[in-house]
C-alpha cells in the first residue's frame, strides 16, 4: 500500500515528544506524529487518547508544553490557527465548520478573494470556485447559499477551501481530516475517498481520524495509534491486522485481573427489559437484547458502534421506530425521558460535563435534582430531607468533600461521577444505565465505583454499563454485550468473558 | 436563488401596492413631489438604518443610535452657537468621537464576550444623558452655512425637491450598497452573522470587523443627527427618542433577518420608505389617527418575522432532507 518509496525523505511534519498539561490533566504525554508527503495517515484511539489535542497543537488552536514540532525540518510553533494556515497546514474539522448563509464561492475564497478596482469580484470568484470543485468532481451552482446543500456536499466544499490557495500563504501541504465521513453515507465516503486519493498524488500529507476501522484499511498508507495522551505506536497499515489494532487501540495488559464469577447464572434471572427487533433511524439496528434482573449486563464496542445510542434509546431520548420492547414483563413505547424515570429507569450520561451535573449547585442540590423531578415539582423536597440525602450517599459513595453544600464543579472527576450516580440512585430505580461511567476519573475511584456496581447488583438492581475498557467490563458483568456498525454482534457469558474473546468479537470474525 | 430574495421582493411589492393604494385615494399622492419629500422626511431615519443593517447582519443589535442622533445634534449646536464654531468644522469634530463611541462598545462586546443588547442600551442611557447634560432646552442653530445648505438642491419637474441632505443620504446609502456586498469587509460582516466560531476558524478578523462596525453604526447615526438638525435648525436632548426602534423595524420590514447573516442594504431602503409611505397616506387622509402608522408597522414586524421563520424552517427541511 505504501507510496513512499524513497524512504530517505524527510517527514514533511515531524512532532516529536509532545507534552500538554491542561489543569489537572496531563492530555499529552511524549506524544509523537510524524507525516510524509503523499500519504494518508490514519491517527487512531479510543475517546480521550489525545488525536485532538495533538491536532490542536499542530494546527495553532492549542500551544504545546513541551516537544518540538519540526516543518519541513525547521522548527516551527504556531500561535494562532491563522498562523498554521499560513505555513500550509490547513484542517477540517467534524462538524463542518463554513458558513451556511455565504455562497458556496464564498466559503472558498473568503479573505482572499479576487477583486477588481478594489471590490469583489463576483463573476471571477463564482469561475474560480466552478474550477477548484470540478476537480472534486462536483458540479453546482456556487453562487447559492452552503446551506442549500447536503453535508456530504458541505464537507466536500470544507476539503476544497483546506486546499484553496490563500492570500499569503504557502500552499497547502498537511491536510488534517477530524472525523470527516461520521456523517456521510456509502457513496458519499467513496467519492471522498476518490479526492483523498488524487490530493495525495499531487503530494499533500493527509491526517486521517475516524473511528471506523474498515476505512482505515481502504485509504491510509500509515496508523498512529494513541492511548491515554501517549503514543502507543506506529504502524504501516498492510502488515497490522485488525485485531493487533483494536488490541494496540484498547491496550493489551488486560488478561492479569481474574474475572469475578457474577453472583447469579444468567439463566436463572427473570429479565427485567428485553428488547426484539429494536430500530431506531440509522442509530441502532434490529436489536435483541434481554436485561436479567440483579445483574450488570456490559455494552461493548468501539467508539460510534451504537453503544450511546442504545442507553439513549433505552432512557426514551431517541424513539424507536419499529421492534418491540418490554419492560418488568409489560410492553412499552419509552417516547420521552420523564416517562422512562416514572417506570424506574435512569441514565447516568456520558459527558458528566454538559449533560449531567450542573457544576454551580452543590453537591446537596445535584443530587436530590433526578428525585425531585420524578416527584414533581409542586411536592419539594424540604432542605432537611435533602441534607439528610446528600449526607447518605456522600457517606456511601465515599464522596470526598468537606460538606455538601460545596458546589459540584470544584470537585474531582471521580467525585463528580460519583455526585452523579448518587442523583439516579436516590430515586431507587430498577433499572440504571451508565454509559461511560469510570471516563476520566483517577485508579482509586475507579475501583470504588466497580465495587458500587457490584453492590448494586447484590441489591436487586439491573444495571446495563457501557465502557472502552474490556477488563472493567470483565469485572461485574454477568454477560457482555458486543457492539459493530451500530448492530449486535455478540453476546458473551461464562466462559467467554474475557478481554481477549470480546476483542475478537469487535474486530469481527477475521480472528 | 430566489428565496434569498423573497423577502426583498415583498417589500418592494407593499411599496408599490401602499403607493398605488395612495395614488387611487388621493389627488397629487402620484407625484414626484412626494416621493422627493419621503426622502428628505425620513433622510435621517434612513441613515440610521443603514449602520443598524450592519450590525444586524454580523447578528447583534445597537440600541445608543437614537441616543447618538440626539447627542451629535446638541453638540452641533452648542458648538455652532455658543462656541461660535463653523459647522464643518464642528461636524469634524462630531463625527470622529461618535465613531470612537461606537468603536468603544464593539471593543466591550469583543474582548468582555457582552450581549450587544446590554451594551448599547448602557451606551444609549450614557449618551442620552451626556445629551441632556450639555443642554437641557433646545439649542436653536442659526448660521449662514444652514442657510447656503437650505438653498441647495436639484430641481426636479412636477414639484420634486432633492435637497442637499437627500442627496447626502443617497450617496451614503450607494456608499453602503458597495461597502456590504462587495468589499472584504462586507463579507466579513456575513461571515460574523453566518456562524462567528467558524468564522473566527475560517482566518475572519472578528475583533477587527466587531469593532468596525459598532463605529460605523455611531458614526452614521452621528451623521443622521447632523442630517435631523438641518431639518429642525436646533439640537435638542430629547429628539429622536425611539429611533432606534424605528430603525430595526425597518431593517427588518426591508427583509434583514435579526439572527444576522441574511439580508440587503437595498431591503432597508425599502423598509424605510414603506414606513414614510405609510405616514404620508395617513397625513394625506388627514381623518387618521397618525398613531394608524405604529399599528400598521406592528402588524408588517408579526407578518415578517413570521415570514422569516417559516423560509428558515422551509431552507433547513430542505438541507436536511438532502443530507
Amino acid at each position: 500500500m505504501s507510496e513512499r518509496n524513497n524512504t530517505t525523505s524527510q517527514p514533511v511534519l515531524q512532532l516529536r515528544q509532545i507534552d500538554k498539561h491542561f489543569p489537572g490533566v496531563k492530555a499529552l504525554q511524549q506524544a509523537q506524529l510524524s507525516l510524509y508527503a503523499g500519504e494518508v495517515h490514519a491517527l487512531l484511539g479510543e475517546n480521550g487518547a489525545g488525536k485532538s489535542t495533538l491536532v490542536k497543537v499542530m494546527t495553532g488552536v492549542l500551544q504545546k508544553d513541551g516537544g518540538e514540532m519540526l516543518l519541513d525540518s525547521t522548527a516551527q510553533s504556531f500561535a494562532t490557527p491563522k498562523d498554521a494556515q499560513q505555513a500550509g497546514i490547513s484542517t477540517v474539522y467534524q462538524e463542518v465548520n463554513l458558513l451556511p448563509n455565504l455562497s458556496v464561492a464564498h466559503n472558498l475564497f473568503l479573505g482572499s478573494e479576487p477583486k477588481r478596482f478594489g471590490l469583489i469580484d463576483k463573476k471571477a470568484m463564482a469561475e474560480q470556485a466552478r474550477q477548484l470543485l470540478s476537480s472534486f468532481g462536483l458540479s453546482i451552482d456556487v453562487t447559492a447559499p452552503l446551506s442549500e446543500f447536503s453535508v456530504a456536499v458541505q464537507q466536500l466544499v470544507a476539503i476544497a477551501r483546506g486546499i484553496a490557495p490563500k492570500r499569503g500563504a504557502a500552499c497547502t501541504k498537511v491536510l488534517v481530516l477530524d472525523e470527516p465521513t461520521a456523517s456521510l453515507d456509502a457513496d458519499e465516503v467513496q467519492n471522498l475517498f476518490q479526492v483523498l486519493r488524487q490530493l495525495k498524488q499531487q503530494g499533500v500529507a493527509i491526517v486521517f481520524i475516524t473511528h471506523f476501522l474498515d476505512q482505515v484499511y481502504q485509504i491510509s498508507d500509515r496508523i498512529t495509534v494513541m492511548r491515554n495522551g501517549c503514543f502507543v505506536g506506529e504502524y504501516q497499515t498492510a502488515s497490522l491486522n485488525k485485531a493487533e489494532l483494536i488490541a494496540a487501540m484498547l491496550g493489551k495488559e488486560l488478561s492479569q485481573q481474574r474475572h469475578q464469577a457474577p453472583c447469579v447464572a444468567v439463566e436463572q434471572a427473570d429479565a427485567i427489559l428485553s428488547a426484539r427487533q429494536l430500530c431506531s433511524g440509522q442509530s441502532v439496528q434490529q436489536l435483541d437484547l434481554v436485561l436479567p434482573q440483579g445483574q450488570a449486563v456490559g455494552l461493548a464496542g468501539l467508539l460510534g458502534s451504537g453503544r450511546t445510542e442504545i442507553c439513549r434509546l433505552l432512557f426514551g431520548l431517541d424513539k424507536a421506530d419499529s421492534g418491540l420492547l418490554s419492560f418488568a414483563g409489560q410492553e412499552v413505547k419509552l417516547t420521552d425521558p420523564a416517562q422512562a424515570i416514572a417506570l424506574g429507569i435512569a441514565l447516568c450520561p456520558e459527558d458528566r460535563k454538559t449533560e449531567g451535573m450542573i457544576a454551580p449547585l452543590s453537591i446537596r442540590e445535584n443530587i436530590s435534582l433526578a428525585l425531585q423531578a420524578k416527584q414533581g415539582w409542586w411536592r419539594l423536597i424540604s432542605k432537611k430531607k435533602q441534607q439528610q440525602l446528600a449526607d447518605f450517599y456522600i457517606d456511601k459513595l465515599q464522596i470526598a468533600t468537606p460538606d455538601a453544600d460545596k458546589a459540584i464543579g470544584q470537585l474531582s472527576g471521580g467525585n463528580q461521577q460519583k455526585v452523579i450516580l448518587a442523583r439516579w440512585l436516590a430515586v431507587e430505580p430498577k433499572l440504571l444505565l451508565l454509559d461511560e461511567p469510570t471516563r476520566g476519573i483517577d485508579i482509586g475511584a475507579h475501583a470504588e465505583i466497580l465495587q458500587l456496581i457490584r453492590q448494586l447488583c447484590q441489591q436487586g438492581m439491573s444495571l446495563l454499563v457501557t465502557s472502552s475498557e474490556l477488563e472493567e467490563l470483565t469485572a461485574f458483568s454477568s454477560k457482555i454485550v458486543v457492539m459493530r456498525d451500530r448492530k449486535k454482534v455478540a453476546e458473551l457469558s461464562g466462559e467467554d468473558l474475557n478481554p481477549d474473546r470480546i476483542m475478537a468479537a469487535i474486530a469481527g470474525a477475521s480472528v | 436563488m430566489s428565496r434569498t430574495y423573497l423577502p426583498l421582493w415583498i417589500t418592494f411589492a407593499l411599496v408599490l401596492l401602499m403607493f398605488a393604494a395612495g395614488a387611487s385615494q388621493f389627488d397629487g399622492f402620484a407625484s414626484l413631489r412626494v416621493v422627493t419629500n419621503l426622502i428628505s422626511d425620513n433622510a435621517f431615519l434612513l441613515v440610521t438604518a443603514l449602520g443598524m443593517t450592519l450590525v444586524i447582519l454580523s447578528g447583534g443589535i445597537d440600541l445608543s443610535v437614537g441616543s447618538v442622533i440626539a447627542l451629535s445634534g446638541v453638540a452641533a449646536a452648542l458648538l455652532i452657537g455658543p462656541y461660535q464654531w463653523h459647522p464643518l468644522l464642528a461636524f469634524a469634530l462630531i463625527l470622529p468621537c461618535a465613531a470612537l463611541f461606537g468603536a468603544a462598545m464593539g471593543a466591550l462586546i469583543q474582548y468582555y464576550q457582552l450581549q450587544p443588547f446590554i451594551v448599547t442600551l448602557a451606551g444609549m442611557f450614557l449618551a442620552r444623558g451626556m445629551a441632556t447634560l450639555l443642554s437641557e432646552e433646545s439649542v436653536a442653530i442659526e448660521h449662514p452655512f444652514y442657510d447656503a445648505v437650505a438653498e441647495f438642491g436639484l430641481e426636479l419637474p412636477d414639484g420634486g425637491w432633492l435637497g442637499a441632505t437627500s442627496l447626502l443620504t443617497i450617496a451614503l446609502v450607494l456608499l453602503m450598497l458597495v461597502l456590504t456586498h462587495y468589499s472584504r469587509f462586507g463579507s466579513y460582516v456575513y461571515a460574523l452573522g453566518g456562524n462567528s466560531q467558524s468564522a473566527q476558524l475560517m482566518g475572519v478578523p472578528v475583533a477587527r470587523t466587531t469593532i468596525l462596525l459598532y463605529a460605523s453604526s455611531s458614526m452614521l447615526a452621528a451623521m443622521a443627527g447632523i442630517i435631523f438638525s438641518f431639518y429642525t435648525y436646533s439640537g435638542y436632548a430629547l429628539a429622536a427618542v425611539g429611533v432606534e426602534l424605528d430603525a430595526i423595524a425597518a431593517v427588518v420590514i426591508g427583509g434583514t433577518l435579526l439572527t444576522g447573516g441574511s439580508g440587503f442594504i437595498m431591503g432597508t431602503v425599502l423598509g424605510v420608505l414603506l414606513m414614510g409611505l405609510i405616514q404620508t397616506y395617513i397625513n394625506f387622509d388627514g381623518s387618521l389617527s397618525s398613531w394608524w402608522s405604529k399599528i400598521v408597522i406592528g402588524a408588517l414586524l408579526f407578518f415578517f418575522i413570521a415570514l422569516q421563520k417559516l423560509l428558515s424552517h422551509k431552507w433547513q427541511h430542505k438541507a436536511g432532507s438532502k443530507a
